[in-house]
């Protein structure tokens, strides 16, 4: 029924402590997709993320992934299905060097005993000199995660992210606290990776939005207020309303 | 210094230099106990015996160090694996005693005579075997270790919870290792041992071997945990003692990577209880007792944790310093120790190996932060 669609939330809604965080909201995104998703704070924008990497189960609803259901599947399972997911707050192993950071990520051995077993392969070596390469931290290879600035955290996590080699890429305010040009370089980023993968964005940031230029979907009060392109939306009398208050 | 380069400590060098320094030193010590009475470096069967006890502590410390240093996870309860494995060697040591007993029976020993047994209950099976006796020696604790981990680890307990329910679980078992009842003695435990493989416990040869033994097996252990600490496991322990729940998204399932590394830590300390009870000659519930846990976190954190030469250390140097502290100053011991804890926690947060390092490299200024300055703002 919905086999070409990536990922497909229909009705979804969940409730905590009786505020509904996200109320019937249905969502559909294509193969190879690039989606920016806006809204005001509280608008259900997490909280989707969460509900679709497995962190939160929806009271009712379905959320498809490739035609298999989520609802049933816990976290690692989700990710090994080929969700990854970058947090608003870079999420590094700070004691790890940038390399040793990037190889756990690598797309592969998960068991423990596999784990413990494995040699760095020269597949993986190969694997690993292009994510440096990509998120142009080679100088830092072998330093430790910890020592670095921000941004480099941020772009160290998408690496980790392209490591796991998913189909689809959760990305939180990947922008949050970096500079005009830091934004502007994510977002190249962004549009090379959405060449391979499909790519969901949570942003604040309209001009981050705009250089991205893809669709847009509006949350309010946890469902879909608007969808869009970014000039139509913003044209749109509702989300004017929501955004500037009434 | 750089806060987070955490991966100097483990390194391989320095791990076998301290598993060559373990068995040169019990081996220097054992042969030093052989020689004759008269000669000035002949060491007395105290001080064997007591070499042979510090290194059993360090296989504990070790046990510690693994799950406390690279996983995270503060045990309050980890002499529990000691003290099983300790009475898993302690039943054999009670079968060879034989007839010899002061009831003379041959193949019950004296304290379930004085019970009135008629005979062995069914988990002493096969004790007399001493291959049996150290397949038990790491697979109960292990076992434990297993089942307690699966539960806690499954259900996301952590962080002090655990810290809690680990202590719960060592009091438990002191409390039925009291009773007279669980057929192991009751609190006068398992001792009088006579032999070990028909060789007299309490001869000079046998305790020598048994503490070359007990080096040897502590510095195989050390290799051990190096292997597993050094591999992509160690790193993924790492990652889980910092970030549990990225791992998950990662799609690794952290409870997995916790319980191996629990069960080998069960099994490291149960090793270093079995050689325990060799040579201090009893083991009694007292070993469960939550203070001897608390402590051996304390060797770790003196020694520094997460190094494994560290725990090793620490445990060697604190209890050291107890048996000269308590041999001057005996009612003084508890409080040196508090000292010395809040000392390490205040002044030596990565304990003696942290010391140690800093004095060894001294670096005039770190490289990282100048580079990482270079881009972006610090957040």
């Amino acid at each position: 029924m919905t086999g070409d669609l990536l990922l497909d939330m229909r009705d979804v809604s969940v409730t905590f402590d009786g505020f509904r965080a996200i109320n019937s909201l249905s969502l559909a995104l294509r193969p190879g997709e690039m989606r920016a998703i806006v809204g005001p704070n509280g608008a259900g924008k997490t909280t989707m993320m969460d509900i679709i990497t497995g962190k939160t189960r929806p009271d009712t609803g379905t959320v498809r992934f490739q035609g298999r259901d989520l609802t049933r599947l816990d976290e690692p399972a989700i990710a090994r299905l080929g969700i990854g997911r970058k947090f608003q707050k870079p999420t590094v192993f700070e004691a790890l060097s940038v390399t040793e950071n990037l190889l756990l990520s690598l797309k592969g051995v998960r068991s423990p005993f596999a784990v413990l077993m494995a040699r760095r392969s020269a597949n993986e070596r190969e694997r690993i000199d292009r994510l440096l390469h990509l998120t142009r931290l080679e100088a830092m290879a072998d330093q430790p995660a910890g020592g670095m600035s921000h941004g480099q955290k941020q772009w160290l996590e998408i690496g980790m992210l392209m490591g796991q080699e998913p189909d689809l890429l959760l990305v939180d305010e990947p922008v949050a606290g970096m500079t005009d040009a830091e934004t502007m370089a994510t977002a190249d980023l962004l549009r090379e990776i959405n060449r391979t993968r499909s790519v969901v964005v949570v942003e604040h940031d309209m001009d981050f939005v705009r250089a991205l230029g893809v669709g847009v979907t509006v949350l309010h009060e946890g469902s879909v207020l608007a969808e869009g392109t970014l000039d139509a939306v913003s044209a749109d009398p509702r989300v004017i309303e929501v955004y500037l208050g009434r | 210094m750089n806060p987070f380069s955490t991966h100097a400590p483990r390194s391989l060098r320095g791990v076998i230099w301290m598993a060559v320094a373990v068995v040169v030193a019990a081996g220097g010590l054992a042969a030093a106990s052989l020689l004759p009475e008269g000669n000035p470096l002949h060491a007395s069967a105290f001080v064997v015996s007591l070499a042979g006890k510090y290194l059993s502590y360090a296989m504990l410390a070790l046990a510690v160090d693994l799950v406390w240093g690279f996983a995270g996870i503060l045990t309050l309860g980890h002499a529990a694996f000691f003290a099983l494995g300790g009475y898993a060697m302690g039943m054999y040591l009670m079968r060879e005693i034989g007839a010899r007993g002061v009831y003379g029976n041959a193949s019950l020993p004296d304290f379930m005579i004085f019970l009135s047994w008629k005979s062995l209950p069914w988990y002493w099976w096969g004790s007399e075997h001493f291959v049996w006796a150290a397949v038990l020696v790491v697979a109960v604790p292990g076992l434990l270790a297993g089942v307690f981990g699966w539960l806690a680890f499954r259900s996301r307990v952590s962080g002090v919870y655990l810290s809690i329910i680990t202590q719960a679980l060592t009091y438990a078992l002191m409390l039925a290792f009291f009773q007279n009842g669980l057929g192991f003695g009751g609190n006068n435990g398992l001792t009088d041992f006579k032999d070990i493989l028909g060789a007299d416990l309490h001869a000079p040869l046998t305790r020598a071997v048994l503490l070359l033994v007990t080096g040897l097996l502590l510095a195989a252990s050390l290799l051990a945990a190096r292997f597993v600490v050094g591999s992509r496991f160690g790193n993924l322990l790492v990652a889980v003692r910092d970030a549990e729940s990225r791992t998950r998204f990662l799609g690794y399932r952290p409870e997995q990577a916790k319980l191996l590394v629990w069960v080998f830590s069960g099994m490291i300390a149960g090793l270093g209880g079995a050689l325990y009870v060799t040579q201090v000659g009893i083991i009694n519930p007292g070993e469960f007792a939550p203070a001897n846990s608390i402590e051996s976190v304390i060797w770790v954190a003196v020694g520094g944790r997460g190094t494994l030469c560290g725990a090793v250390l620490g445990a060697i140097l604190v209890n050291l310093g107890k048996t000269l502290f308590t041999a001057w100053l005996p009612e003084f011991w508890l409080y040196g120790l508090g000292v010395l804890f809040i000392g390490t926690t205040l002044f030596l947060p990565n304990g003696l190996m942290g010391l140690w390092r800093h004095v060894r490299k001294a670096p005039p200024e770190e490289v990282t932060p100048e580079v990482a300055d270079t881009q972006g703002e610090e957040a």
